[in-house]
């Protein structure tokens, strides 16, 4: 059963009695919450999304608001896991964008079977390319462009890669666009669906993309790293590889990975294995739909 | 029905792990929450490994097992060099330098080290060697975190203990102890045994270890003292992991009730010897707890159960009795009345609730 096959209250009700288990990639995760945002959010986000029947769940979380008086005053919320909140509380209006932080904190804090490098990942004809990025590089502005036209996404924020393989494992959750990027892929994709957005969060304002029923089918492929890209966006210019050293972007992957160092000699083999089998690139770019052409030769 | 047998299944599995391999799948997920919550994940599942059990276990389990197993070689890995690095910087020290709690079972590879997590490192070193540790270790990097002049009196002058010192470079903090107790607490006890009865580690060389009755009784003191018991369970592990290892010593359990009644600790070890038999079935014999020094008067004995078991089941939902906050408030309340006397602890706790409300508005 797929989560799309709810009605909006019947989701809403499985999500007040704690009773909805969504599998995303590799993790199932119960998920309670009597918030409309989270319900609403979910449904147009999730909706290929596969429901678990198991007794068995990765993660449990809540978002609700906090205990107190405080609720009638300023209504706020808060992320629990299991029982645990490892965040401060919100405004009440950003609950969907806090469960979307929440599952990423799920992952990266646990998820120590994996190494854990912060950049998104997309697949097409069989390889991968591995997008790290500093924060206001565009990063995610282009991995929803290129999930948009073609490519299948992984992940937007957390690459996991398999200790046993070294192959890439998939999450498929939605795309998270912050401030001018949401205008940017609204225009460029107008058949897009996007959430809706959290205004004034310590990131801006804040939407995600749904990601491609495509990505979300195949999460379970793993994928081939075959390019590591750093891209930086830069008014003006032209849509263009250079290459990028490979030592470097050792250390630019090691030193921004969830994980690295908790690894031990494991995470130094798995991420050398990855770049060794990688071509490095830096990517500067300014229009979208250069950069998708530029990134539709290089996977042709 | 009893907190010792609600929390259920994770302390079936503490008092034997072999029991995993009968787990069913809703078991398993209840157990990894308990678990994680009391900070035991990465022992049970190196407990698992060691057993050989991890063949059997499901494959939606194996994951998570692997995880808190990587988490605890890192963190085992990462004690063991911080120790090194300590032991470098306090070369020159006259006089015993002691690793404490979890750093000295990970060195000494002691049972509790299996899968444990470690958190602040404990030293112990002579009173009078205080301030030429504190200057050799800020030379070495470690530096008192920003406190205001009352933390710094606070600790100075009523503290075990000098305020907290985190490593300028690799942020981690290193707690360093001249006694178990501090100057003002009810029970008063002496640092001058512990560190005589010291036993020397060869590697790294410099740095000694509490002789092994002198380690469950710090560990008793440590978490009866407690105020706060997030991780008392854990702390528990420790001893039923200690106590089963020593007790195969012949004279041990004499030697123990005999330290505990010099070193004035009978109390915090009555504790908990009836906690870990209780709550971990902990082979102790019938004697040792008759015979311990210091025991509570019998109408003490069911109020501080029932105090010390909601302490132990506070980690998580699963494991609380009734009222769960105002049993862990009163533990709050207790730690700090063995802390101080009233006349100290009351002023104490305005200044701490003052600055807390400064701090959030």
């Amino acid at each position: 059963m797929k989560l799309g096959d709810l009605t909006l209250v019947q989701l809403r009700q499985r999500l007040t009695d704690n009773d909805l288990a969504l599998r995303t990639g590799p993790f199932v995760t119960r998920i309670h919450s009597p918030m409309p945002q989270v319900a609403d959010g979910l449904l147009r986000l999730y909706a290929d999304f596969p429901l678990d029947t198991g007794e068995f769940r990765d993660f449990h979380v809540r978002v609700g608001p906090p205990p107190g008086l405080r609720r009638w005053l300023r209504p706020q919320i808060n992320f629990w896991y299991d029982g645990h909140s490892p965040f401060k509380p919100l405004p009440a209006n950003h609950a969907f964008a806090l469960l979307e932080w929440g599952l990423n904190w799920c992952v990266a804090g646990h998820a120590h079977h994996y190494l854990m490098l912060h950049a998104a990942v997309l697949e097409k004809n069989g390889r991968a390319v591995v997008l790290p990025g500093d924060p206001g590089a565009g990063k995610s502005t282009l991995t929803a462009a290129l999930m948009l036209s073609g490519w299948r996404l992984l992940s937007d924020e957390i690459t996991l890669v398999d200790r046993d393989d070294g192959l890439l494992v998939g999450l498929a959750r939605p795309v998270s666009l912050k401030n001018a990027s949401i205008d940017v892929i609204r225009q460029a994709f107008p058949d897009a669906v996007i959430g809706a957005p959290a205004h004034d969060t310590h990131k801006g304002t804040v939407a995600h993309v749904r990601p491609s029923a495509d990505s979300v089918a195949r999460v379970g492929e793993k994928a081939r790293p075959a390019w590591v890209v750093f891209p930086r966006w830069r008014q003006g210019a032209t849509a263009r590889l250079s290459p990028h050293s490979r030592a470097d972007a050792f250390l630019h992957t090691a030193s921004h990975a969830f994980n690295y160092s908790l690894l031990g000699g494991l995470g130094f083999e798995l991420n050398a294995a990855l770049i060794d089998a990688c071509e490095c690139h830096d990517f500067e770019y300014s229009r979208l739909d250069d950069a998708l052409r530029v990134f539709a030769e290089l996977a042709a | 029905m009893k907190r010792v047998q609600r929390c259920q299944p994770l302390l079936d599995v503490l008092r034997d792990p072999a029991c995993m391999a009968a787990l069913a799948l809703r078991d398993w997920d209840l157990l990894l929450r308990q678990a994680a919550a009391a900070g035991l994940l990465s022992r049970i599942a190196v407990q698992a490994d060691k057993l050989g059990l991890t063949t059997g276990i499901p494959d939606v389990v194996q994951p998570h097992l692997t995880a808190a197993r990587t988490l605890a070689n890192k963190q085992r890995q990462a004690v063991r060099w911080e120790a090194r690095r300590i032991a470098q910087a306090l070369a020159g020290i006259d006089g015993p330098v002691l690793l404490l709690k979890g750093a000295a079972y990970a060195i000494a590879d002691l049972p509790p080290a299996a899968g444990r997590l470690f958190g602040d490192i404990d030293i112990l070193v002579p009173h009078p060697q205080l301030g030429q540790v504190e200057a050799a270790l800020m030379l070495a990097g470690w530096h008192t975190q920003k406190q205001d002049d009352y933390d710094q009196r606070y600790y100075r002058r009523w503290m075990h203990e000098l305020p907290p010192m985190t490593h300028i470079r690799r942020g981690t903090v290193l707690d360093v102890h001249h006694n178990l107790l501090p100057e003002t607490a009810r029970i008063r006890t002496q640092a001058a045994p512990i560190l005589a009865a010291a036993q020397a580690l060869a590697d790294p060389p410099g740095l000694s270890i509490p002789a092994n009755t002198d380690l469950v009784l710090h560990s008793a003191c440590h978490l009866f003292h407690e105020g706060e018991w997030g991780h008392g369970l854990r702390d528990l592990v420790d001893l039923d992991a200690l106590l089963r290892a020593f007790a195969t010593e012949p004279t041990f359990w004499s030697t123990l009730l005999a330290r505990a009644k010099l070193l004035n600790l009978g109390r915090p070890l009555y504790y908990a010897l009836d906690c870990c038999q209780r709550w971990l079935h902990t082979p102790i014999p019938a004697n040792a707890i008759a015979d311990c020094p210091h025991r509570p008067p019998v109408w003490q004995r069911a109020i501080m159960r029932n105090l010390f078991d909601a302490g132990l089941g506070s980690a998580h939902r699963s494991c609380h009795g009734r009222l769960p906050k105002l049993a862990t408030f009163a533990l709050y309340i207790r730690g700090h009345y063995l802390r101080m006397p009233w006349h100290l602890l009351l002023p104490h706790l305005l200044h701490q609730a003052r600055r807390r409300n400064q701090e959030q508005g």
